[in-house]
């Protein structure tokens, strides 16, 4: 086990946008078939650290090292990162007004998976099957990306496409806020059955123990002011949860 | 240079080999935009550059045209001289325009044939390449292809014509209905309602002539591919569509010129008559190359019950003027002005729309979408007026802009006379820019760059392309694609 390559590998990364650094030396590293989460107070990074591993333009990378399986992805394209496995739940998915929801679906499994993925009947199948698991109306097909979607809604249109592109990495960047209920349990055993035991893995962005509760992470990270201050099992969670984070504020 | 431009309008695009192969000899001929190669002249009939009383009244009489259409051209051209230039609009670029240095009248061809295959090999090959002939005989109830001033082909299907549909290019209406063409023609856009109207009307050549009798549908639509060739032409064409009481007709509009370095002119009227219970509706995807200047008087007026719509795409040209307007004359009429207008470099697309609600009861609907990029410039431009008499209208303006980099501008001149009080308005206008987050989002789904912004550009025109037939639709998107391309900084 020790000497498997990590699915994810970030090493003492340092990023930053218009010149202020934002990372101050992460490192982080996720197995296969391993599920993280990283906690931390708002504005401590952690969107900084999805998008600098998806390869948002804005951002700057000043140092440090992100592979995927040993590839190295910052000198990659973000549709080149898509393609080779990587996949971010937005903690804001975006609209795009006259993109229809189906065409975007099949035109994006056709990017990142290839072509034959989105032809026929195995795509209309897992499309029906992952929108029924999901309790996505069909209608919603039809309709515009995340145009007058509601929070709950661009949020299990998130997992619907996670579901469908199939991603070696998953980050999950606070799918679980704005979902109900029922949707957190619907996503945390989506996840736990798409990354436990295959050679996948996720990384879940979250403030809350709720959905860490269902999908047991096998690791919990807290990301303050830009570094990794503390690193424990699902109990640092609930700690966080009780305590708040000052107590680490000083470590 | 990052314009690229490729017309196969009206083409089926699953014939990818061809239309590939097509694009290469273009490029390889101009540059970036796909219609841009030009074939050597073979002109039959050639007027010298410059414009006089002399010159309108020889090509009045090459037509054999009856007295009294030459003495309208007489008077439109004493008209022509006599206006200043529009005032609105670019009047700089308008003001580049030498009148002297156009050519008004240039045949190439001594006939309009019904068989592709009798007209000339090099004008042939120019409209294959469009994917004229290929549309035609795939969803097409007629086809009118003119080059330079003429219509070289001219076809209508069978089962229309002997309904009685009249489907002809404007000289053979004038030859072959003379009362028809004289009951109709400047009564919807009369010579003095501006200079450009009036210059079509002094030298008018080619454009289609169309009626549609009383209850006829025609299903498909009916197409006009217009096409300059030579350097420095002026296009006039004239079309008239009149249809009768409780018609209907879709005809649609495509246009394309060579890549030049000096300046051509097009400059068209169109009038529809929509009598009572009819409905035209009138398409256009305009591509026309940079250095032409596109300034189209286009008009229609509606009667009782009668829907007249303008779907009007402007892709190309250096300067388009062009408000497509409908007279709303009769109780119960309805009017929809549906526009997208996209300026690239060195473009400006002063488009828009002008409805007039005459009558009671009466609907108009207008939607606006216009794209800025690479230091293009796009205005939208209307007037909606509702007289006093009129009550209980509707009307409902929408235009949004969006703008692809610092370096473009949208403008909105938005006007609305209204006279009535019982009318109800809707005015909604918006300005977006595309965010590098939305583009980012899209990356993420492994979407390039180029394909991440065609497909914002694409949704953002979806309204008026979900309007056109689905062969237009998908040109129209490859064509966007194909604007983008290169357009990352
Ligand atoms: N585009 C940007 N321009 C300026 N500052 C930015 C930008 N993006 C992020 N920042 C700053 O970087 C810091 C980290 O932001 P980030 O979004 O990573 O926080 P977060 O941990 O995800 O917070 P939250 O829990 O609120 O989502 C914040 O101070 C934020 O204001
Ligand atoms: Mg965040």
């Amino acid at each position: 086990m020790g000497s498997q390559t990590p699915l994810l590998n970030i090493e003492k990364l340092h990023a930053g946008i218009d010149g202020v650094e934002i990372l101050k030396g992460i490192d982080l590293k996720i197995n296969e078939g391993e599920i993280h989460a990283i906690m931390g107070r708002n504005g401590s990074g952690k969107t900084t650290t999805a998008n600098v591993v998806m390869g948002h333009p804005d951002y700057e990378v000043d140092s440090g090292k992100v592979t995927l399986s040993g590839t190295d992805l910052l000198n990659l394209e973000p549709w080149e990162r898509a393609r080779s496995g990587v996949f971010l739940s937005f903690q804001y998915p975006q609209s795009v007004p006259g993109l229809q929801v189906g065409n975007f679906l099949r035109k994006s499994v056709s990017s990142v998976l290839g072509e034959d993925f989105a032809k026929g009947s195995e795509f209309r199948d897992k499309l029906k099957s992952s929108i029924e698991e999901l309790g996505i109306p069909r209608s919603f097909l039809s309709r515009y990306v995340n145009d007058g979607f509601s929070g709950g809604e661009k949020k299990r249109f998130e997992i619907l496409q996670l579901m469908l592109l199939r991603p070696k990495l998953a980050i999950l960047d606070e799918t679980d806020s704005g979902l109900d209920i029922d949707g957190i349990k619907t996503v945390a055993a989506g996840i736990k059955a798409s990354i436990k035991g295959t050679t996948s893995g996720a990384l879940i962005i979250t403030h809350y123990s709720r959905i860490l509760e269902h999908v047991k992470p096998d690791k919990v990270h807290v990301l303050i002011g830009g570094e990794i201050v503390a690193t424990g099992g699902y109990e640092l969670a609930i700690e966080l949860e009780e305590k708040g984070y000052d107590w680490l504020k000083n470590k | 240079m990052n314009l690229k431009k490729r017309v196969t309008i009206g083409s089926k695009i699953n014939n990818l080999g061809d239309n590939m192969a097509i694009n290469e000899e273009a490029r390889d001929a101009v540059g970036d935009y796909k219609a841009g190669w030009h074939d050597p002249e073979n002109s039959t009939i050639r007027f010298d550059f410059g414009l006089s009383e002399k010159v309108v009244r020889d090509i009045s009489a090459l037509k054999e045209e009856p007295e009294w259409m030459t003495e309208y051209r007489v008077k439109a051209y004493n008209q022509f001289k006599d206006r200043p230039m529009p005032s609105w609009g670019n009047s700089e670029v308008l003001q580049e325009i030498d009148f002297e240095k156009i050519c008004y009248y240039l045949r190439s061809s001594d006939s309009t044939e019904k068989d592709w295959e009798d007209v000339p090999d090099d004008i042939r090959n120019t409209f294959d390449r469009l994917g004229i002939p290929e549309a035609e005989q795939k969803w097409l109830s007629g086809v009118t292809a003119q080059y330079e001033s003429e219509a070289v082909y001219h076809s209508i299907r069978e089962d229309l014509e002997s309904q009685g549909v009249i489907f002809l290019d404007m000289d053979s209406g004038l030859k072959s209905y003379p009362e028809l063409v004289k009951k109709w023609f400047c009564s919807v856009v009369p010579y003095t309602d501006n200079k450009f109207a009036a210059l079509n009307t002094a030298v008018w050549s080619g454009g289609s002539f169309i009626y549609v009798p009383k209850g006829v549908t025609v299903e498909m639509p009916v197409q006009a591919y217009f096409r300059i060739n030579a350097k420095n032409m002026g296009q006039f064409e004239r079309t008239l569509i009149i249809a009768d009481e409780g018609s209907s007709i879709h005809y649609v509009e495509g246009c394309t010129a060579p890549t030049y370095s000096t300046d051509s002119l097009h400059s068209a009227v169109v009038e529809l008559v929509a009598l009572p219970g009819s409905h035209i509706r009138y398409s256009t995807i305009q591509n026309w190359s940079a250095n032409v200047y596109n300034l189209v008087t286009k008009r229609g007026i509606a009667h009782e019950n009668a829907t007249i719509e303008w779907v009007d795409g402007n892709i190309g040209s250096k300067l388009t003027m062009k408000y497509p307007a409908v007279i709303l004359k009769g109780e119960g009429a309805h009017a929809e002005v549906i526009s997208v207008a996209y300026s690239g470099k060195g473009q400006h697309q002063d488009a828009g729309a002008k409805i007039h609600h005459l009558a009671s009861n009466t609907t108009s609907k207008i939607l606006s979408k216009s794209i800025s990029k690479n230091g293009g410039r796009g205005s939208y431009r209307g007037l909606v007026k509702v007289s006093p008499k009129a009550e209980n209208c509707k009307l409902n303006v929408v235009c949004d802009a969006l703008i692809l980099d610092e370096d473009s501008r949208s403008d909105t001149y938005p006007t609305m006379e209204v006279s009535n009080p019982s009318a109800r308005c809707e005015h909604e206008a918006s300005v977006s820019k595309v965010s590098d987050d939305q583009i980012f989002y899209l990356m993420s789904r492994g979407h390039s760059e180029e394909e991440a912004l065609a497909m914002i550009v694409n949704g953002f025109f979806e309204p008026f392309t979900k309007e056109l037939p689905m062969e237009y639709a998908v040109e129209l998107n490859q064509l966007m694609a194909l604007e983008m391309e290169g357009s990352i900084g």
